[in-house]
């Protein structure tokens, strides 16, 4: 570790809160219907989408209603992405001549992109057509983005309200939060990725005759328009199989440094208009400071262990002072490695700039447990807010307990039913975790899957479920996905990680909007404070480091124990 | 359930006209209007044939070259398609080795570059010389690696031994804030046939970004 190292880590942090700040007031006024700079260029493509669709924007739905139009929303992008994959062999756009995609990958993939998981049992650059990588992905990195902000702002209402039968219109918030914030956002990060080298061409590949006289064959495509909303929707599926690593997404540190940056934007933006909409933006703080905490952390076990290295290859007479290089690309170094590593797994973004694969084993625990935890540090587009605030009801319940009074949050009391849809959306990860990787790791087809032997042979199986499951998509990619075992189940788990866990959030969001909110009075256990950021963090630890200490032993702990004995599998 | 069914289909089909279609080729039009050279791929071209991208590693194996990093990337057999074998740096398949710290391929592989390099416990080699990268594909490599095979190419080109240093040394990339300090092999070969005379060609064209 350099203090360079931690200076880089700094600066982009600091320039996210930064930016954070105006945009997350912008993000505010986006979601509660208001008038922004962007409207009089926006309003009349928003009237558009609003009358061809038939949704008068005027009138709200209940919880229910605005569940089942964000289900029939996810289930029309579902067909339409399978059938665009499947048929991709005879529609236009494909220069490279792919045929369609196969039914069990095509499904893979479909759900995977309307999760806004972005898992890729496929490699980009010798799977999907043009037309799939922008009509079908592109959109859908958009629109899962969108539904994510479009449910956390449903919960965000529920708190603000008083004894109100709805929570919002989804049709208007997708529709919102798609035009206003991600649409705009994209489009200046896609031209200045351009700048900096990523390629944006129609052409599929370019050929060169390298200075030995052979061929090479460069694959390229409309690659930064992809890019931009890949990180800025906290997606992750990378155009290139090496996603961001590759150096037509990832051409230079700047580039990395700025990828990083907008990965990190709208999630902790979206805390910020949390607190605004509120009306404390102390409660925002309390909430960012609890990710933030968590974030750094990881990031500098995650720097440590990997500028310590691998014992083994020094031994081996490897120059040690770089860390551990297998897997990592030059351009970037050890530091900004780190901190995109943990945020990618931080929040449900995804993409890499290194292979996670090859960490060492106290730094691929890092992301491994970030994705253990739901990806709220400080989480996905949306499922990062909505994921904290569940864990923050599950807090005040405790905190509740613990001096014997009724648990209030933000003026709303937290009642039998409140905890136990809390409960039920908290307790849908560990079976589908758990329950996968040890059908996965009894199986044969399971196992011959695998790319490595011993302990980080269950750490990639434990790794798919754990990105699968909460969204995510980043991988230990030694293991090959694309089997009909893998395809199906890591499917299932993106499927019902994504909505399995929603359903009874918007339930939640249904029942906080009914309930009164009261005022608080010298009575009420306050969160906006440090009190309460302890308490969060330690319903963190208690709920998911205890939950998976046991797997987690088995995988990346012992792991670091057998590389310091110089064990090898 | 029903009532949703238009606005839902209908949603799809206009982010897909606004989101899918119009904003990447906007950003086509745009990018190849007043970006051409980043948006074609940063392509290095010399007397006018493409040599490769600025930004993508090429495999080198002649000693008259550097080399870059080990590239863990594979192609399809040109003998039987339906099989895959070795093939360092190709641009169309990027992979890593994906193996992790403890796994005997790892130890064996790297143990076999290091004895190649001649490297040893009492005398290491630079890590980048030994690993392979992310993307199979990356352009670069650390300086040290860059000081280790100056006597070799020097010795392959009859260049004096100084002389090639200073090539390296003026293909290093200066530290930044952000990135390391980093030698782009391509770059450093060119300037090196350059600089050899004779051997091809006049000094290269390019249009890559500015670092």
């Amino acid at each position: 570790m350099t203090v360079l190292g931690w200076l880089q880590i700094i600066t982009v942090l600091v320039a996210v809160v930064a930016a954070a700040v105006p945009l997350g007031s912008y993000i505010a006024k986006v979601m509660s219907g208001e008038r922004t700079f962007m409207t009089p260029v926006l309003a009349p493509v928003e009237r558009v989408f609003y009358a061809l669709s038939g949704v008068d924007a005027k009138r709200e739905q209940g919880w229910r209603g605005y569940t089942l139009a964000m289900l029939a929303f996810s289930a029309a992008g579902l067909f339409s992405l399978y059938a665009l994959q499947r048929l991709q062999g005879i529609l236009p756009l494909n220069p490279q001549g792919f045929d369609g995609v196969a039914p069990d990958l095509a499904f893979n993939s479909a759900v995977s992109f309307i999760t806004n998981t972005n898992w890729q049992n496929y490699g980009g650059e010798t799977t999907m057509s043009h037309l799939t990588q922008m009509a079908g992905l592109t959109v859908h990195n958009f629109v899962s983005a969108a539904t994510g902000l479009a449910m956390a702002f449903a919960l965000v209402r529920a708190f603000t309200r008083s004894e109100s039968k709805t929570i919002g219109n989804f049709w208007v918030d997708l529709t919102r939060g798609g035009l206003y914030l991600l649409l705009p956002l994209s489009i200046v990060l896609a031209l200045v990725m351009v700048a900096g080298g990523v390629p944006q061409t129609l052409l599929a590949s370019v050929e060169a005759t390298t200075l030995e006289g052979a061929k090479q064959v460069l694959s390229i495509g409309p690659v930064a328009s992809q890019e931009a909303i890949k990180e800025l929707g906290t997606n992750g599926g990378g155009f290139f199989n090496a996603n961001a690593a590759h150096p037509f997404e990832g051409p230079s540190a700047w580039i990395g440094m700025l990828e990083a940056f907008s990965l990190l934007l709208v999630p902790v933006a979206s805390v910020i208009a949390f607190g605004r909409l509120v009306g404390n933006w102390k409660e925002g703080r309390s909430i960012l400071a609890t990710m933030g905490i968590v974030l750094v952390l990881g990031i500098g076990v995650i720097y440590a262990a990997e500028t310590y290295g691998n014992p083994i290859l020094t031994g081996l007479g490897v120059d040690g002072s770089a860390g551990n290089l297998e897997g990592k690309e030059m351009r970037f170094g050890q530091a900004l490695t780190a901190l995109f590593s943990a945020g990618t797994t931080g929040t449900s973004t995804g993409s890499v700039v290194a292979m996670h694969d090859s960490f060492t084993p106290l730094g691929g625990l890092v992301p491994l447990f970030n994705m253990l935890m739901g990806c709220i540090t400080p989480g996905g587009v949306g499922a990062g807010l909505y994921g904290i605030l569940v864990v923050a009801v599950i807090t005040v319940f405790v905190a509740g307990l613990m001096v014997g009074r009724t648990p209030e949050y933000l003026g709303k009391k937290i009642e039998t039913r409140e905890m136990k849809l809390a409960m039920l959306a908290i307790l849908i990860y560990p079976p589908l975790v758990l329950g996968f990787t040890a059908a996965s790791v009894m199986l044969k087809t399971g196992l011959d899957s695998l790319n490595n032997a011993g302990p980080h042979g269950l750490s990639e199986i434990l790794y798919a479920f754990a990105s699968t499951t909460a969204n995510n998509g980043s991988a230990f990619a030694g293991l090959t996905g694309n089997t009909l075992w893998y395809n199906t189940t890591l499917g299932l788990a993106m499927f019902l990680g994504r909505f399995a866990y929603i359903v009874p959030v918007l339930a939640l969001a249904g029942s906080l909007a009914a309930k009164r909110r009261s005022p608080a009075s010298v009575g009420t256990f306050p969160t906006d404070g440090p009190l309460f950021v302890g308490l969060l963090l330690g319903v963190i630890v208690i709920l998911y480091l205890l939950q998976y200490f046991p797997a987690l032993a088995l995988g990346p702990i012992v792991e670091h124990f057998a590389m310091l004995a110089g064990k090898a599998y | 359930m029903l009532s949703h069914l238009r606005p839902a289909v209908v949603m799809i089909v206009l982010f897909t006209a606004l989101t899918g279609i119009a904003y990447p080729f906007a950003i086509t039009g745009i990018a190849q209007a007043v970006l051409k050279g980043p948006a074609g791929g940063s392509l290095v071209t010399r007397d006018g044939v493409v040599v490769g991208s600025a930004l993508v590693g090429q495999n080198f194996a002649s000693d008259r070259y550097f080399q870059g990093r080990p590239s863990a990337t594979s192609g399809p057999d040109p003998k039987d398609a339906t099989k895959t074998i070795d093939a360092p740096y190709n641009a169309a398949n990027s992979v890593g080795s994906n193996l992790g710290p403890t796994s005997q391929k790892l130890i064996d592989r790297v143990k076999a570059s290091v004895a190649a390099l001649g490297g040893s416990p009492a005398k290491p080699v630079p890590a980048d010389a030994v690993t392979t990268s992310a993307s199979g594909l990356d352009p670069d490599i650390s300086p040290a690696y860059a000081t280790i095979q100056v006597p070799r190419v020097a010795d392959a080109r009859k260049l004096p031994l100084d002389k090639v240093q200073a090539l390296v040394a003026d293909n290093t990339r200066a530290a930044g804030l952000f990135g390391e300090r980093t030698v782009n092999v391509l770059r450093l070969n060119l300037a090196l046939d350059a600089a050899s005379g004779g051997s091809p060609g006049p000094a290269a064209s390019n249009d890559a970004p500015a670092d």
